[in-house]
């Protein structure tokens, strides 16, 4: 049968994979600051900062890696202002993230104007272009799938490796572990919840930023301010898909990219007969379905939302 | 979301009102120019609204006006705006309301003595609120000739935002043009539910010409990149992107709004400012709409050539373009 038929053709999972890589690095990057106990809801906010950040340097004459750093620090930079009020002053981290989102989202659009104050059509810059991996893009369908991609997409593979790998297997990702499950017996530990918090929400939301980047980047080579549509939110619901676990939220990712892939075919094989509003709502449908099933068994990090207060009892 | 942003903006637009005041009540030689304010709901790059800009940049650089702007301007908020700009003495007042047509028009019997030209999908109404739209069903078709006679696997696809008459009646008269110099044509229609989302655009773009598509009708941002990517065809809409994808865009449908604004410019200055439907200064006929000058190297001369006496005789009224508003569906 036709549909079924998608399932198995490259350009699918090719097509997956681009439309996964932006919520790879968000969902990261909401994994990291929610497993030291701090919900980030600035991410919409941060992802647009930082596809107006990195795109903007480029721009103005840096060359592409250099603009993605700078999207990274520019994530840090707001996740410093969520991490000041959120961690030591204990605020509503609702509150703050929902602040932080709409000020990232018009500061970015109100430095892009007064960057640019009037141009005839979207100003354009030279984007990542995909090339395959040698030996690796050879592998009989799967590597022309996940290996012919932009290097932003390998980037995003590596980091959920190096994100798991510090997490679970060095001092650094248990003490941040320990800040988001049991603060105060990290804090007798000798750890500093409030450094640790802090560094774990600037880290996450550089995560983010580059997430957002890669559309301004590689997905596409122009900036809009409403263009992130709704991905971060959607990283949010990625985290709790993956228990909190790096590893998983690739899969979720992905899975999400091969729900937007299919949906989009999907529309136009039986297109004319269903209305396409149907298919467009497809990926939300089946995400919220996987999320039932999923977040189940999902354990949350016990301190996740709660202040740490220093000598409190 | 953009609440701060807008906040900022409507702070920035009080200020330029209350320095454009000042200036006037200077030099008062300046007060005839008629003032004119205009009121977007996206940024002024956005294709369809870089096409009203212009025109009054133009005519703001002719002197004819004096002309200010807010861009970005959420429909929840398209009210307040509107009436600010009346309040601060502007003549005309432009502006698309396609999602505040009621609103607008309360707006616009407040302030009898302001002139409103709206983009709108209804008909003018009162004393002063006239309509415009993206008329260029015309041009559509003859790209849709262009596209019909250059397809090779007979298949073309299409990407819109969302399926709204204006967005419609142009894919339409597009599929009749294809479907008038090639029968066999099917069409992959497909709308992304985002008026700006070229990553999503250039997904279903790609997914197109997975299947087969050779050409692809690019409504929004993205499309033509992806079909750079692939080094298949595309067709522009309402601006020229020819040169930015050179050996890509084949042919564009353009709109031109200065024969709407500045018919208006004169009316106001005239005195004679009424309620109208000011959709055929949208038309070829009218210079409101246009065919890009096609890629030679791509389109063969005899093509060429055929789709020169149909833009001939639509211009002379010989043949007139169907409009039709309903939801363009893909081919069986």
């Amino acid at each position: 049968m036709e549909i079924v038929e998608i399932l198995f053709t490259v350009s699918f999972w090719a097509a997956a994979t681009r439309i996964a890589t932006p919520l790879i690095f968000g969902t990261l990057g909401e994994l990291i600051c929610e497993r030291a106990g701090v919900l980030n809801l600035g991410i919409e906010g941060i992802m647009t900062a930082g596809a107006m950040a990195g795109w903007m340097a480029v721009y103005q004459g840096a060359d592409l890696w250099t603009g993605v750093v700078f999207a990274f620090a520019i994530g840090m930079i707001f996740g410093f202002i969520h991490g000041l009020f959120t961690v030591p002053l204990g605020l509503s981290q609702h509150v703050t993230g929902l602040g932080l989102t709409l000020l990232a989202t018009s500061l970015a659009y109100f430095t892009y104007r007064m960057i640019l104050p009037d141009v005839p059509s979207p100003p354009r810059i030279e984007a990542f272009q995909p090339f395959a991996i040698p030996i690796l893009s050879e592998i009989p369908f799967i590597g022309p799938a996940l290996f012919k991609q932009t290097a932003l997409t390998y980037l995003a593979f590596v980091s959920v490796a190096v994100v798991g790998l510090v997490l679970y297997k060095t001092p650094l990702g248990l003490a941040l572990r320990a800040v988001g499950e049991n603060p105060a017996a990290a804090e007798a530990q000798g750890i500093d919840v409030y450094v640790m918090r802090i560094g774990a929400v600037m880290i996450g939301s550089g995560f983010m930023a580059i997430g957002g980047a890669f559309l301004t980047m590689s997905a596409f080579n122009a900036f809009f301010f409403e263009m992130i549509a709704g991905r971060g939110w959607i990283c949010i619901a990625l985290v709790v898909f993956a228990s909190w676990r790096p590893g998983k939220a690739l899969l979720g990712a992905l899975l999400f990219g091969a729900f937007d892939a299919f949906q989009v075919r999907l529309q136009q094989a039986l297109g004319g007969d269903i209305p396409y509003q149907i298919f467009l709502m497809l990926p939300y449908a089946f995400s919220i379905l996987a999320l039932i099933v999923m977040s189940r068994r999902a354990a949350y990090p016990k301190a996740l939302m709660v202040p740490y207060r220093k000598g409190e009892r | 979301m953009k609440t701060t942003l807008r906040r900022g903006l409507g702070i920035l637009a009080l200020a330029a009102i209350a320095w454009t005041t000042a200036l006037s009540g200077a030099a008062p030689a300046l007060a005839a120019k008629i003032k004119v304010a205009a009121i977007f709901t996206l940024p002024v790059e956005q294709q369809w609204i870089s096409r009203i800009h212009k025109a009054l940049n133009a005519a703001a650089a002719r002197g004819d006006i004096d002309y200010i702007y807010s861009e970005n301007v959420a429909n929840t908020d398209y009210e307040r705006v509107m009436r600010e700009y009346s309040e601060a003495g502007n003549n005309l007042i432009l502006g698309e309301v396609f999602g505040v047509e009621r609103a607008a028009r309360k707006v616009a019997k407040d302030y009898p003595k302001t002139a409103y030209l709206m983009g709108s999908s209804f008909g003018p109404s009162g004393e002063n609120f006239s309509v415009f739209d993206n008329w260029i069903h015309e041009p559509s078709y003859l790209t849709g000739m262009v596209a019909g006679s250059l397809t090779k696997s007979n298949k073309i696809g299409m990407v819109g935002g969302y399926p709204i008459p204006e967005v419609n009646r142009l894919m339409n008269a597009f599929m009749d043009g294809a479907r008038e110099v090639n029968p066999d044509v099917k069409f992959t229609v497909s709308f992304i539910g985002s008026w700006y989302d070229p990553p999503k655009a250039k997904e279903a773009a790609f997914a197109m010409m997975d299947g087969g598509a050779d050409i692809m009708y690019a409504e929004r941002y993205g499309v033509s990149d992806a079909a750079k990517e692939r080094k298949v065809l595309a067709i522009g809409n309402v601006i020229d992107t020819q040169n930015e994808y050179p050996g890509t865009v084949v042919a564009s449908a353009l709109w031109h709004m200065e024969p709407t604004v500045d018919r208006a410019i004169a009316a106001v200055a005239g005195g004679s400012f009424a309620a109208e439907d000011y959709g055929s200064y949208s038309y070829m006929s009218h210079g409101g709409a246009s065919l890009a000058p096609m890629d030679a190297k791509l389109v063969n001369a005899k093509t060429m050539a055929a789709i020169k006496a149909r833009e001939d005789e639509i211009r002379d009224g010989l043949f007139r373009v169907n409009v039709n508003d309903s939801e363009p569906r893909s081919s069986k």
